[in-house]
């Protein structure tokens, strides 16, 4: 039914004045556990299935979508997007104008070991509620969480150009966190990541490799040590990020900024726009010359949630060098964007979060290749220094400058030598100064594809899971402590 | 437009036919008496929303993206054996209706026992909320194209570029379960947005409202286009700290970060920054809030998750932090009286206050800006996250049109500034208070907010533009 449901949606544009059409069919399963305190918070399943037809006509954009999938739905769902598009027209300043691209016939499924849902809810509640006790025989852990989440996409894009392309995801995710009240003070740890955990576009093998039970007791024990540890200095230093907060960094302030149609001013009222204007391609040194970004799609660079074979215009996954020996060399683009440019092709980043959003450029995996130091080894290697790991806030300003980051916990580096805890570190900067001084990467033996599930974008906004590799990295001259300064 | 279903049939006037997309109030009705039809679960619990919404967006002077969406949600929660547990689909057929119906009931029968779930309420007596506009639901793309055709031209009039979007949508929602409750709820909701951008400044303005006609798209764009000009050739201003004039847009995005600290649940969990300083001054003697579904200027439905009757609810009175507020298992657990404020079940947060109303002062923007020798005018925050939980320190930029005020008068733009800032200590520090109104922001739904003048207000650091 999704090839006649998408083909009725395609004739009906063109038959009302489309000159191009497509649709995007997507039927998506979902479930979520968590626990807290060692009860079941949410326990929920949800389906949905609708349809989502975008056109040209009279030169611009029209969408609509539906999931009132009969013929008479569908063909009124494209027609209103017809209807949109002509009055779209009345504001117009030239024919929109798209990139060429081939049309693919093809189907395409991440590869997994063990179906989520088919793994049985209780077994996963169970291993919920067993790492939320190790949390809790922790003398001192006021709350314990837990949350799992799983994501089935099953989808069909067809086009006027003759694509067909039927592509099925499966995205596997969890985390647990500890938190402490106490002496008037809040702390957390999480384990693997904050803000939901690790995400990937894996089976529930992602969620057995994980050993959440393993991690428990550490994620309480260090929450409640954060109390009694030294206040992150307020200063000038030396910082080494983990590698899940550099992925963060990575996202905020190459992964945003590199986006075109930020760049050309289309995101300026919500999202913002970007330092990164036109002219700087190819000639703004981002980096320094061990930093090397790339935006990567493909199944070869990992199970990211930025991975899949065709993007949601038709477009093939590729690799685009981003940034090069610490060169500006590239922006995510699309169609429209990449043409605008003066580029030959779309690099393939058009996504959406579901049937009844319009596909907009959103990140991949945008991931900082590995370099070639020991985690050890860059330890002894500094004399002084913060190690800052796991996220807990982060903020940057609409044109992708200015940041701030904290972490739920630091460590003192002094002599080559990981020392005493640090509670509340923060650092913060502007994008590029921070990129230069960048002159320590660890290698791929501690590079990790972290998965960011919750990127918001877009008006109607849309929340989009994206990937970032990262290794533990050093950075020389970083303000710290800002966040808590009086 | 709530009622009981006990007393009598429901007497829904559809506003207009089935026109194949959107479903009515009585259709919603319909789907839900199937699905309470074919569980066999001891409690049922079924929620339907239909939503329409539509979208025009631009920028460049010129709509680039132009959407609309039909979509239903059916979200089914079922009770077996002192456990409970939630599926949903927006399929509407038997087949569909009978598997989410049974996912709900498989899902709570394989997990352990529940303990603070409470029986299903019954029936119950709802206030009438009228929100629906049809003037708002029949909006046009057309409607919207020419309201955005003339803002772009007033822009590129003066030299300058817009952006934004203007949004129009309805909802219609019905609430029923096993016990013979049953509610609904209908709401319309427009909203405008534009950015005016220059070379090196820029201007922003927003509103949002159940009805379309108390949007001004023109007044809203010739403000930010003010503010784009005013605010040219930016100067940089040392960090520190200073008077801030806070725009109500940016009052709201800051104090809605507080609205889950009131949840009764937020206190037991002790992750709220209300724990050990219930009953404590905190707060300046002219900070009064409370929240309130009913309050002309809000919006929303008259009952919560489980469908109990939302109460209005003093939340601060002169700087005191007085009351909490509670879904019906959170005020058992805390031996008082459920406020319906419960979200849907089952869920880990509880509770929360989604119509926070200040008490608003006397006083105008242009009051503040000439009683202060020097500070800072800030339109518009953007990106604040919480750095502490409990001292609550907020971080964030200023955005689209940040001022230098200098003995009593705007004095020009400045660049953006990063602020972190303890709202505990904020809410100590307002000198004045400005009448509350309906804001609009970004990073907190809508709530009835003043502007304020706030002295010793911590900038730490500034950007590039």
């Amino acid at each position: 039914m999704m090839q006649d449901w998408a083909n009725w949606g395609i004739e009906t544009a063109k038959l009302r004045g489309a000159t191009y059409a497509d649709a995007r069919v997507m039927d998506i399963r979902q479930r979520d556990i968590s626990t807290k305190n060692g009860e079941v918070g949410t326990l929920a399943e949800s389906e949905t299935l609708g349809i989502g037809i975008r056109v040209l006509a009279g030169g611009a954009w029209g969408f609509a979508s539906t999931d009132r999938l009969t013929r008479e739905g569908v063909q009124a769902c494209a027609a209103e997007a017809v209807a949109i598009a002509k009055a779209s027209a009345l504001a117009k300043r030239e024919d929109v104008a798209l990139a060429p691209e081939q049309a693919y016939v093809d189907t395409w499924q991440n590869p997994f070991l063990k179906d989520p849902f088919r793994i049985p809810v209780e077994r996963q509640i169970d291993l919920l509620l067993a790492a939320d006790k190790e949390m809790r025989r922790v003398k001192g852990v006021t709350l314990a969480e837990g949350a799992m989440s799983f994501r089935c996409i099953d989808q069909l894009f067809v086009s006027s150009i003759g694509a067909s392309i039927h592509q099925l995801k499966m995205q596997s995710g969890a985390g647990i966190v500890a938190t402490s009240f106490a002496d008037g003070e809040i702390q957390k740890r999480s384990y693997p990541n904050s803000f939901g955990g690790q995400h990937t576009l894996e089976g529930y093998e992602l969620i057995e490799s994980l050993d959440l039970v393993g991690n428990a007791r550490r994620t309480g024990e260090e929450a409640v040590a954060l109390h009694s540890a030294a206040q992150c200095p307020e200063g000038t230093s030396t910082i080494i990020l983990g590698a899940s907060q550099l992925s963060l960094q990575i996202h905020e302030s190459i992964g945003h900024p590199i986006e075109l149609d930020r760049v050309l001013g289309q995101e300026a009222n919500f999202a913002g726009m970007s330092f990164l204007t036109v002219e700087k391609l190819r000639k703004l040194k981002y980096g320094s010359e061990i930093v090397n970004v790339v935006a990567d799609a493909r199944l070869a660079h990992g199970p990211g949630l930025g991975t899949f074979a065709y993007d949601d215009e038709g477009v093939p996954a590729q690799c685009t060098p981003i940034i090069t020996n610490g060169l500006f060399t590239g922006y995510l683009s699309n169609r429209e964007t990449a043409a605008a440019i003066g580029e030959t092709r779309s690099n393939g980043t058009m996504r959406t979060e579901s049937w009844n959003r319009l596909p907009i450029i959103r990140m991949t995996n945008i991931s900082l290749n590995p370099g070639t130091w020991k985690y050890d080894d860059l330890i002894a290697d500094t004399d002084d220094a913060i190690l800052m790991e796991t996220n807990r806030s982060w903020s940057i300003d609409d044109r992708r400058y200015h940041f701030q980051f904290s972490t739920e916990i630091g460590w003192e580096i002094k002599n080559g030598k990981k020392t005493r805890m640090i509670k509340n570190p923060s650092y913060s900067g502007i994008t590029t100064e921070f990129w230069n001084s960048c002159d320590a990467i660890c290698s791929r033996d501690y590079w990790t594809l972290w998965g960011t599930p919750n990127c918001g974008k877009g008006q109607p906004m849309q929340t989009m899971g994206t990937g970032h590799g990262a290794s533990p990295a050093r950075f020389q001259n970083i303000k710290v402590g800002v966040a808590f300064a009086k | 437009m709530t009622r009981t279903r006990a007393k009598s049939k429901p007497n829904i006037t559809a506003r207009r036919a089935n026109d194949g997309v959107r479903f009515t109030t009585a259709d919603l009705e319909k789907i839900a008496e199937r699905v309470l039809k074919f569980s066999d679960a001891e409690e049922t619990e079924v929620e339907i929303s239909s939503t329409t919404d539509a979208l025009t967006r631009f920028a460049n002077n010129m709509i680039h993206q132009n959407v609309a969406e039909h979509t239903l949600h059916i979200s089914v929660r079922a009770v077996v054996d002192g456990r409970t547990a939630r599926a949903a689909t927006n399929k509407t057929d038997d087949e569909s209706l009978r598997r989410v119906t049974a996912a709900a009931a498989r899902l709570a029968k394989n997990q352990p026992e529940y303990p603070d779930l409470l029986p299903m309420l019954g029936p119950q007596k709802h206030k009438r909320v009228p929100r629906f506009f049809p003037a708002t639901a029949a909006a046009t793309p057309q409607d919207r194209a020419r309201a955005v055709t003339r803002v772009c031209k007033m822009a590129e009039k003066n030299k300058q570029t817009a952006a934004g979007i203007f949004s129009t949508g309805e909802v219609q929602s019905v609430l029923a379960n096993s016990k013979e409750l049953f509610a609904s709820y209908e709401e319309t909701d427009a909203e405008f947005s534009v950015t005016i951008l220059e070379s090196n400044s820029s201007g922003w303005a927003k509103a949002n409202s159940p009805d379309v006609r108390e949007i001004k798209p023109d007044a809203l764009a010739a403000s930010a286009s003010l503010k784009a000009a005013d605010s040219r050739s930016p100067r940089e201003l040392p960090p520190g700290h200073y008077t801030a004039i806070l725009e109500p847009s940016a009052v709201l995005d800051l104090v809605g970060f507080l609205f889950y600290d009131f949840a009764g649940t937020a206190v037991l969990d002790k992750r709220s920054c209300f724990n050990d300083r219930m009953g404590k001054k905190i707060f300046g003697d002219n900070i009064t809030l409370w929240d309130d579904v009913y309050h002309p200027l809000q919006a929303g439905a008259p009952y919560d998750g489980e469908g109990f009757p939302r109460q209005e609810v003093l939340l601060v009175d002169r700087g005191v932090p007085k009351n909490l507020i509670y879904a019906r298992a959170t005020a058992k657990k805390m031996k008082t009286k459920p406020t319906g404020h419960g979200f849907a079940l089952p869920n880990e947060y509880g509770e929360a206050p989604m119509n926070l109303v200040f008490a608003g002062g006397d006083k105008s923007v242009n009051d503040m800006i000439r009683s202060t020798e020097r500070g800072i005018l800030v339109t518009r925050l953007w990106y604040i996250r919480e750095v502490d939980p409990y001292a609550k320190i907020l971080t964030g930029m200023t955005r689209d049109g940040t001022f230098l005020v200098e003995n009593g008068r705007v004095a020009g733009g400045i660049r953006n500034f990063r602020f972190n800032q303890s709202i505990l200590e904020m809410l100590s520090n307002v000198e004045m208070l400005g009448p509350a109104v309906r804001a609009a922001g970004e990073e907190s739904f809508e709530m009835v907010v003043p502007a304020m003048k706030v002295c010793n207000f911590h900038f730490s650091e500034v950007t590039k533009f």
